[in-house]
């Protein structure tokens, strides 16, 4: 059996996925990137392995592709992919009817228009301004003093979202405050905040064009409250698979796995590495 | 055959390319420095400067007077490329300019504010100013040298394209009162050229300018045709600036119409036998925009690492002055020629930014083009407004592949490397992809 190997380092997370021939997923592990990107993606990596009981010494992974922010210091790897690339291919891999991915991760947000085999026809993404990311988010959680995993339940509270003016996160922390002050209610002000970032994204993917299906990719996905604002605002439902944190990974993988088969076949592959 | 080394082995053949290869680059730069000196030392001979931009600089009058032309934006990409505009931007923003303005007009007033002090030389103050509307901003940056030197600024107003991209063509009515509303705007400057250098308007210096100039527009029209050849016989960006440069520092002159003469000799040379720049082609792109001069070496080789290899660039339409429709003055007739010209140049420069993408989806074919690369700035809303909408118009005409990378022409604070880098790669991902696909199934791209 051959594998397949994709490690994701992205700015705050780092995720590692291995597939078997069939596509599918045996192995997976996240672990926060820190300041040692390398460490980072060759933990991540191992506990992938250990998690799918691969041993390298017997069956080996046989190709490994880096990608996200951190992919040329995944030094074990053996050539890189853009997350770009790697999220549209994962998310067609999972949702073969996708056409269009929002992949929202800690410091950026994608817009990103596939073809039906995974091919990227176009993309946008924020630029160095990091607002209405899964970082504003971050900064609301830290000016609520909210654990992240507990800002979509508690957004979900309310039915009276607040206006919020701002998605830079530099000034999140002093607005939030303030409605806080004014006495407005938390759940009401994340509501506000939640859909604050999901407005943003949507500029981001009409630039794209939002053909259907949708699916929603990155760690912000893993987010309720974004999800369901998200499904709100488009007006149908955003496909979202509980791997959506390991979507870069998987779709590296399967990049990875294509190496692999072409190895075989002479007719090749595209070099994804200049 | 990307390289001199595959050239047939015959010594008189190897000895010629010698020669030829890389002279424009070479030269280019020579001259390049020449002019920075002549304009040093200017002031040692009790020589006249006009302050002027590169879209209706209007030279071949100044010429006419023996005034040098100074370019700013010229100034300022030279500031950004040697790493050293953040220093000047600091200074125009500690006098009280603000983030938003245009980096080039921040670059220039920093300049302005430390004496003239440029990597280049020393760049003397102003006799006056003459510019034309091309550029909202222009008119405004003329005006803080008139506050800070108390020197006469001209604007010539010069009309555009008509609503609904209207064009108005010799002989038509709107075209002569046009030109004749031109033309009595040039007799003007003429009239502030006397005032300013005590000189006579002499008609026949006038005429010798616009002769040279004539070489140079017919030899940059030529210039941008040969990079129809594949391989590509120059980088639009990064060998199209130094044509710029030349273009416009050398404009009227003896030096520029040589000059591009010997260029298209090298280039038509190297067509001749297959030879282009020094990386290996793989992609041929255009490129729409102003370059990214705060790491334009790196910028370029996010490209050129992937094959990319840029065979046309706006930036040589509307950057040259609108040179690239090879306007030739007609020497029998140079005051309402030279009305007509600045007509129908500018008003091509202005299209060449705010309405290139019919130019950009007729390069496609000809040129062979794989993917269009967007570069909007943020501190140039002149340049960058619209681009978002040429791209869609773009798309939606061709099955070209596009890039969207937003930085900045002068400012490194705005740019991100990384994430550049990162766009672009994910672009050449995709178009490998692409060309992947049409090798092993001879079908088109796909489309959503």
């Amino acid at each position: 059996m051959a594998y397949a190997a994709g490690v994701d380092v992205g700015s705050t997370q780092t995720k590692a996925v291995i597939i078997d021939e069939d596509l599918q997923i045996v192995g997976r592990a996240l672990v926060s990137t820190g300041a040692n990107v390398t460490v980072a993606a060759e933990t991540a990596y191992e506990l992938a392995l250990q998690q799918g009981n691969i041993h390298e010494e017997e069956e080996g992974v046989g190709f490994i592709v880096g990608t996200g922010y951190g992919r040329y210091k995944v030094t074990f790897g053996d050539t890189q992919t853009t997350e770009i690339s790697c999220h549209g291919r994962g998310a067609v891999h999972m949702f073969p009817g996708t056409r269009t991915v929002v992949d929202m991760g800690g410091q950026d947000t994608k817009a990103i228009k596939v073809s039906a085999t995974g091919e990227i026809l176009d993309f946008v993404m924020n630029d160095k301004c990091a607002a209405g990311t899964g970082r504003f988010l971050g900064a609301a959680a830290s000016a609520l003093d909210l654990p992240l995993d507990q800002l979509g339940p508690t957004a979900l509270q309310s039915n009276r979202p607040v206006k919020i003016t701002t998605t830079c996160t530099v000034f999140a922390d002093g607005e939030i405050l303030s409605l806080i002050g004014k006495g407005k209610k938390v759940e009401d002000v994340l509501l506000g905040v939640h859909h604050s970032v999901v407005s943003r994204s949507i500029g981001l993917l009409s630039r794209v064009g939002i053909d259907r299906e949708v699916t929603f990719t990155g760690g912000v996905a893993c987010n309720t409250g974004m999800v369901s604002v998200l499904n709100q605002e488009l007006g149908f439902e955003v496909n979202v698979s509980e791997d959506s944190h390991y979507m870069g990974a998987l779709g590296a993988a399967l990049f990875a796995m294509d190496r692999i088969v072409a190895g075989r076949s002479p007719a090749g592959l595209v070099e994804v590495k200049a | 055959m990307s390289s001199t080394s595959q050239l047939v082995h015959d010594a008189p053949a190897e000895k010629r390319a010698a020669s030829i290869i890389g002279r424009g680059n070479k030269e280019g730069n020579r001259l390049f420095r020449e002019w920075y000196q002549e304009l040093t030392t200017a002031p040692e001979r009790k020589e006249h400067s006009a302050y002027v931009f590169v879209m209706g600089s209007l030279a071949e009058i100044m010429r006419s007077f023996d005034i040098h032309t100074i370019f700013p934006e010229v100034n300022g990409l030279q500031q950004a490329v040697r790493h050293v505009a953040d220093d000047y931007i600091a200074t125009a923003e500690d006098y009280g300019f603000s983030a938003d303005v245009c980096g080039y007009v921040k670059a220039d007033v920093g300049l302005q504010l430390r004496g003239g002090d440029h990597p280049m030389g020393k760049i003397p103050p102003p006799s006056l100013s003459v510019y034309t509307n091309a550029c909202n901003t222009y008119i405004k940056w003329a005006e803080i040298w008139e506050r800070m030197y108390h020197i006469p600024t001209f604007t010539l107003d010069v009309p555009g394209t008509r609503a609904a991209g209207r064009l108005t063509w010799p002989g038509q009515v709107d075209f002569e009162n046009d030109r004749n509303y031109v033309a009595g705007q040039i007799n003007e400057v003429i009239q502030l050229c006397e005032q300013v250098t005590g000189k006579r308007f002499d008609i026949d210096k006038l005429r010798q300018a616009m002769s040279y100039t004539n070489t140079m527009s017919r030899k940059w029209k030529r210039l941008l045709e040969l990079n129809k050849s594949s391989p590509a016989v120059y980088n639009a960006v990064t060998d199209g600036t130094v044509f710029l440069g030349m273009m416009n520092g050398y404009r009227g002159r003896p030096e520029g119409a040589k000059y591009f003469t010997d260029l298209v000799e090298e280039m038509e040379y190297k067509a001749a036998n297959g030879i282009g720049t020094p990386f290996e082609e793989k992609y041929r792109l255009a490129f729409v925009g102003v370059p990214c001069y705060p790491i334009f070496r790196r910028f370029s080789e996010m490209f050129t690492e992937w094959g990319g290899s840029f065979v046309g660039s706006s930036y040589l339409w509307f950057a040259s002055g609108g040179a690239n429709l090879g306007y030739e003055y007609d020497l029998d007739h140079p005051l309402e020629s030279l009305a007509e010209g600045l007509l129908v140049t500018v008003r091509d420069s202005m299209d060449s930014m705010f309405f290139s993408d019919k130019n950009l989806i007729d390069m496609i074919e000809p040129y062979g083009i794989d993917g269009v690369v967007y570069h909007p700035v943020k501190s140039c809303r002149t340049v960058s407004t619209g681009l978002a909408d040429n791209r869609r118009a773009v798309m939606e005409a061709t099955d070209v592949a596009t890039l969207f990378m937003e930085s900045d022409h002068m400012d490194k604070r705005v740019v991100s490397e990384a994430q550049l880098k990162n766009r672009v790669d994910a672009f050449f991902e995709g178009l490998a992809t692409r060309k992947h696909r049409r090798a092993s199934t001879g079908a088109p791209q796909a489309r959503a």
